[in-house]
């Protein structure tokens, strides 16, 4: 296998990507007066604690309240202010999502949304906090960036990244520790996807903690001599056509992998794209139309579709139909 | 201003009310003239603005919560040097500045985007929480509608306010007793609403919403008010100056035809040769 980009020597490394955000917050307020962090009483679990003892004065405690939470960080944006508004995503921007589109995208409000918790990995809770539709409703929005980090670094990186772009952001992550796959070196641009593995056969579209998973499934597949490619597009939207339309020239072939409904994430975004540029054969690996329930996380990744067995299968399956064309 | 020129411009916003949604064959009749004593007192003689510089830092804010009664909002800007009066006439036509619900990018002078109800406090009192954490001076006033008060949202912005002691904000409720439905205590209840604002932390005015020396007398009051914010709960008659649309709720959203129009805006008049006359 051919690495494009610096990556981890091993995957063994687990930490949760969300760490990557608490720290980047605690940089942005050092470096920049303008940010503050609200909370809906998620305080820890969001990882906005080292901030808030940080800079208290910066930092606004909402309750349990996301829609309020919405409103005054546009307010605030309004005054100069550049908010980060945390809770889980199945709530921000779940419950808030006419106040994120009316408040915030339309008014074009320099709001960043932070849903945590997101995705079936979530686990014991259960399906009312699993969020395995917010990339879909928060991609439709105009003038809404989205963002699905891989791992902690990458977390990082992004958090600095929006915190830079002058606009509405919403950023992802899960809860459970997930492999660090990137370096410090790894490279992260905003509305860049970022080939990681070079591949002929077909290419792996992945984001968030799919990413490594596709890596693994390409390691595996490598030794039946099949060469699969895999481009980690932690930005939904923007989504970079460019580079999903020349790896589909390169490879003939595309599997989309995320955390995620397959109806209205990646694998919808990747499709439409497809569909209209480059049309090829394409298999999408994600939550299959349904909801999710209690459980531990891998048993429910296994469960719903989203081990790394189900990537390789997508791959053999969108193999027979390139090669049946 | 003294109170007869203030009452002279309520009345032209008035008139504009009625010929912009005459134009425009859509929109809401009763909320806009109910609100335009209001409306005109607090851009022609209470906040700190200037129309030749609406994105001046220090300015005081003014969020409309409930935009649906734009109409009233951008009459009184437009008289106020914000943009050319004949620019009303555009109402909700393509190409227009002033939308069926206000834009804060599309037209000078617009703070927020409202039409959803209830997303306009939460914003006025994130604005005045900034001003709070920067030491800025300025204030920030909220137009609410009551029937807005159905929604749970403005519940949460009101615990927040409370909580927070914003005493740079004041919002403005104008109690209409009027809603698309019916009267407000028959769809949703909302009394005793000044006791429901005292138990969140709220300093409560309650006004006659046509009196300019109440309603300056209150918006200057509230602005000496430490440790809370507060409510303005202005009392209202919708459709306030065109006699048949009073207290109707029939009028809450929709337009008048030609020949009501013609009948309202006669109605104007006299009421302009009548205010005209009482200060003589």
């Amino acid at each position: 296998m051919r690495y494009l980009t610096d990556l981890a020597s091993s995957f063994s490394n687990l930490i949760p990507p969300r760490d990557g955000f608490g720290e980047a917050l605690v940089e942005l307020g050092k470096i920049n007066q303008n940010v503050v962090a609200l909370t809906g009483d998620l305080l820890e679990s969001t990882r906005v604690q080292a901030f808030a003892e940080k800079y208290p004065e910066r930092f606004v405690e909402m309750g349990v309240a996301e829609q309020n939470m919405a409103g005054v960080a546009a307010g605030m944006s309004f005054a100069g202010k550049i908010p980060f508004i945390t809770s889980y995503a199945v709530f921000s921007p779940g419950r808030n999502w006419d106040q994120v589109r009316v408040s915030i995208c339309y008014s074009k409000a320099n709001v960043k949304i932070v849903g945590a918790h997101a995705g079936i990995s979530v686990g014991p809770d259960g399906a009312t906090h699993q969020a395995l539709e917010d990339v879909a409703i928060t991609r439709v929005l105009p003038n809404l960036v989205v963002v699905v980090p891989t791992d902690s670094i990458e977390a990082k990186k992004a958090t600095l990244a929006i915190a830079e772009h002058v606009g509405p952001c919403y950023i992802r992550f899960g809860r459970e520790k997930n492999p660090v796959i990137t370096t410090e070196k790894t490279p992260f641009i905003l509305g860049k996807a970022l080939p990681m593995i070079s591949g002929d056969d077909v290419t792996v579209l992945a984001n968030g903690q799919m990413v490594a998973r596709a890596i693994e499934a390409a390691k595996r597949l490598s030794t039946r001599d099949i060469s699969v490619g895999v481009v980690n597009v932690h930005t939904v939207k923007p989504l970079d056509q460019k580079t999903i339309i020349n790896v589909a020239k390169d490879t003939g072939a595309i599997v989309t992998a995320e955390e995620h409904q397959k109806i209205g994430g990646l694998g919808s975004a990747v499709a439409e794209v497809l569909g209209e540029h480059f049309p090829v054969p394409m298999e999408r690996v994600g939550i299959n139309d349904t909801f999710g329930e209690s459980g531990e996380p891998n048993t429910l990744m296994d469960h719903y579709g989203l081990a790394v067995d189900d990537i390789i299968k997508a791959v053999e399956r969108v193999l027979e139909r390139k090669h049946a064309r | 201003m003294t109170v007869k020129e203030l009452q002279l411009k309520a009345t032209e916003i008035r008139t504009s009310i009625i010929e912009m949604l005459l134009e425009a064959g859509s929109g809401h009749s009763a909320g806009p003239l109910g609100m335009a004593d209001i409306f005109t007192a607090l851009y022609f003689e209470v906040m700190n603005i200037d129309p030749n510089k609406p994105d001046w830092a220090d300015r005081d804010r003014l969020v409309l919560s409930c935009g649906h009664i734009c109409p009233v909002l951008y009459a009184t800007l437009a008289y106020r040097g914000y943009f050319p009066r004949s620019e009303l006439m555009t109402l909700r036509r393509y190409g227009t500045r002033l939308h069926g619900h206000p834009h804060n990018l599309a037209l000078p002078g617009i703070e927020t985007s409202s039409g959803p109800l209830a997303q306009g406090l939460s914003q006025a009192v994130g604005m005045a929480l900034a001003a709070k954490m920067d030491d800025k001076k300025w204030r920030t006033y909220s137009v609410l509608s009551d029937g807005e008060h159905n929604e749970g949202q403005l519940w949460e912005a009101i615990m927040f306010a409370g909580k927070n002691k914003l005493n740079n904000l004041t919002a403005i409720v104008d109690r209409n007793n009027i809603q698309i439905d019916g009267f407000t205590e028959d769809v949703m209840p909302l009394e005793p609403l000044p006791d429901k604002y005292r138990s969140f932390g709220w300093y409560v005015l309650e006004i006659d919403g046509h009196n300019f020396n109440e309603i300056i007398a209150a918006l200057r009051h509230a602005r000496a008010v430490f440790e809370k914010p507060t409510v303005i709960i202005a009392h209202t008659v919708p459709g306030k100056g065109v006699d048949f649309m009073e207290n109707d709720y029939r009028w809450h959203g929709k337009p008048p035809k030609a020949d009501e129009a013609k009948i309202a805006l006669r109605e104007l008049r006299t009421l302009r040769g009548k205010i005209i006359g009482e200060h003589e």
